[in-house]
């Protein structure tokens, strides 16, 4: 650990310990040099799935082959789906702003086990390159799908084992993340930081945490047995041999459907740190939204069995899951209440960070009201497996996490990097980045209902002015994406010094320099009765 | 939150009466298998599974002399893995 004057007027950017240049970033422990490691990490993995995406969506700019035949389309959006999921929503926001942010928000030094969090980062990089290894090395980039549904994932010729342990691996991060964050919420609170007081993004944080440490061993023992089947031949999944290929998906869905949770409660966590930053008024209903992350995380459980309602379950399987569904609906309802409520009658203050919030806010409400339309039955059989699903899908975890992850960017970038972006430019790439989102994916919803099934690199004739639509809003978009970073990266370095409190916020971590020292707190922060974390009036 | 300055000090002697006992149960778990027991057969093992995993837990892991919100965060884990399993079957036990 570092002494206190040993780093005596020194942030944790510029501060010198034990290693110099690269190695005292790899190597350090401090959980916000290991925020921005996972960041530099997540930013890159995220370029490359961009650009995977993008040769799918232009390859379906005409219809037949455009660029790529259809096992190298398989292939693509199996490396696409793997990247953006297991490497850059799973981890996203807890991992780059919960340890940015998370131990200087409840007025701590660091997180409860620093070693850990740096081990955890090092896994992330592994199963990167164990993953990375698979699309190089060997009989072919895996074709299955990100989901690595069997009997398919032990019959396919591609290189599909060290995909899986890689995915294994970036299973082992995430689980000592949330064991750290669970630890940390638990035990290193300041004085006064009472449970009650908590900022939402901690709460949302430590239902992520729980869903961490419970749903990813599923999936992590769900793989080993797909890669013995593989081997061995062992017949748990492959119904020649007396398995159940439908348990696959059951046992892949029981982490992967918590495991949206786990990509969108930070999301809304960092929205309601956003937004009553931005109204200057005190979060409307904090202990609903308390309630409702806990639900989320709690009913989000049980409803794994939504995902395989044309695989072949038994009906009463099938009622529960499409019920219960429509029960989990309603916590992230109350939470848009509350944000907009929050909203009413503040004193808005309309800044980068407020756009991706209620543009957030507009996404995640089109995809979670077309989720509803996949979770009841009849409507399911209809649409499933369309690009109805794809639009659905990445109307939510795009819409949601991606906005919410640029929300929070904008947000903390002043306290990370101790500057400010130039704002005309940023303002401007949220908005061709949200007309590119909205030309790219709304389409698919109507080519879905349609017929146009997903995962296939042909389609019918009629199908063709959706997906120039839908093309060409991929290059919006991807306008707009570049127009962000490079004003971001260039604003790192250039940009004007930031204030200790830009946004006029009130949680801890505008109360300490930007950016902040090596410790965080030259004292320890002592909460009183009156201070709170959206104590605005 | 101030750290726990109490520390519960376990006897030797306890922790090698669970070693043996976890030993003999192992033992007994393979020696079980030589007996036909028909559908129970994975019931049986999952049993001693379950005693071991007990053990283990209340002794080994100290959640015996932890704070009651440790015991009811560990018994909501297993009220988790419970309801799964009991909604998996809602699929198995009922197909036409």
């Amino acid at each position: 650990m570092h002494t206190t004057n040993a780093v005596n007027g020194a942030n944790y950017l510029t501060y010198q310990g034990k290693y110099k240049g690269l190695l005292g970033w790899i190597f350090s422990t401090d959980h916000k040099r290991i925020g921005l490691l996972y960041l530099y990490s997540i930013a890159t993995m995220f370029a490359t799935g961009v650009l995977l995406g993008l040769a799918m969506k232009f390859e379906l700019l005409a219809p037949g082959k455009t660029i790529m035949d259809a096992q190298t389309y398989n292939a693509t959006f199996t490396v696409h789906g793997v990247i953006m999921i297991f490497m850059v929503v799973v981890p996203g926001l807890p991992a780059v702003f919960g340890n940015l942010m998370l131990p200087i928000m409840i007025g701590a030094k660091d997180v409860a086990f620093p070693k850990l969090n740096l081990l955890s980062w090092w896994l992330y990089v592994t199963g990167v390159v164990l993953v990375l290894c698979a699309l190089l090395f060997g009989s072919g980039t895996p074709d299955t799908g990100w989901t690595f549904y069997a009997p398919y994932s032990f019959k396919s010729g591609t290189n599909l084992l060290p995909a899986i342990f890689g995915a294994f691996v970036l299973g082992f991060s995430s689980i000592l993340t949330g064991l750290n964050f669970l630890v940390t919420i638990h035990r290193l609170r300041c004085p006064g930081m009472k449970w009650s007081k908590l900022p939402l993004f901690v709460w949302t944080l430590y239902g992520t945490a729980w869903i961490q440490l419970l749903a990813t061993p599923v999936v992590g023992i769900t793989l080993v047995l797909v890669a013995l089947e593989r081997v061995f031949g062992v017949g748990i999944f492959d119904p020649a041999l007396g398995g159940d290929p439908v348990l696959y998906q059951h046992l892949f869905w029981i982490y992967s459907h918590p495991a949206v949770y786990i990509m969108i409660l930070p999301a809304m966590g960092a929205i309601s740190e956003i937004i009553p930053t931005f109204s200057q008024k005190h979060i409307f209903g904090y202990k609903a939204i308390i309630a409702s992350t806990m639900a989320i995380a709690f009913v989000g459980y049980l409803v794994w069995g939504h995902h395989m309602f044309t695989a072949g379950m038994s009906g009463t399987a099938q009622y529960y899951f499409s019920l219960l569904t429509f029960i989990v609906a309603i916590p992230s309802a109350i939470k848009v209440f509350n944000w907009i409520s929050t909203m009413y009658k503040g004193s808005i203050n309309i800044q980068t960070p407020f756009y991706w919030a209620v543009s957030f806010i507009f996404v995640f409400m089109v995809g979670g009201l077309s989720g509803l339309v996949l979770g009841a039955l009849a409507t399911d059989i209809y649409v499933h497996d369309t690009a109805f699903v794809v639009a659905h899908f990445h109307y939510i975890v795009f819409g949601g996490t991606g906005f919410a992850f640029f929300a929070a960017m904008h947000y903390w970038f002043p306290k990370i990097f101790g500057r400010m972006y130039d704002k005309a430019w940023a303002n401007i790439g949220w908005l061709v980045f949200f007309i590119g989102f909205l030309a790219l994916y709304s389409p698919m919803f109507y080519l879905g209902m349609m017929g146009m099934p997903r995962r296939y690199y042909d389609y019918l004739e009629e199908f063709h002015g959706g997906n120039i639509l839908s093309t060409l809003g991929s290059w919006v978009l991807v306008t707009g994406f570049i127009i962000i970073v490079v004003n971001l990266v260039r604003s790192a370095r250039k940009g004007a010094p930031a204030e200790v409190n830009p946004w006029h916020s009130k949680t801890l971590e505008w109360t300490v320099p930007s950016p902040p020292p090596v410790l965080n707190f030259d004292k320890e922060p002592v909460l009183g009765e009156k201070d709170g974390p959206y104590n605005y009036e | 939150m101030s750290e726990d300055k109490h520390h519960h000090i376990v006897p030797y002697r306890l922790y090698v009466i669970v070693l043996v006992a976890l030993l003999v149960l192992t033992f007994a778990s393979i020696g079980i298998t030589s007996i036909e027991l028909g559908e129970f057969t994975v019931a049986a093992a999952l049993l001693f599974a379950v005693v071991k995993s007990v053990l283990v837990l209340t002794y080994f892991m100290h959640l015996k002399y932890d704070k009651p919100y440790i015991k009811l965060m560990v018994a909501f884990v297993f009220a988790i893995f419970v309801v799964v399993i009991v909604i998996t079957f809602l699929d198995y036990l009922y197909r036409v």
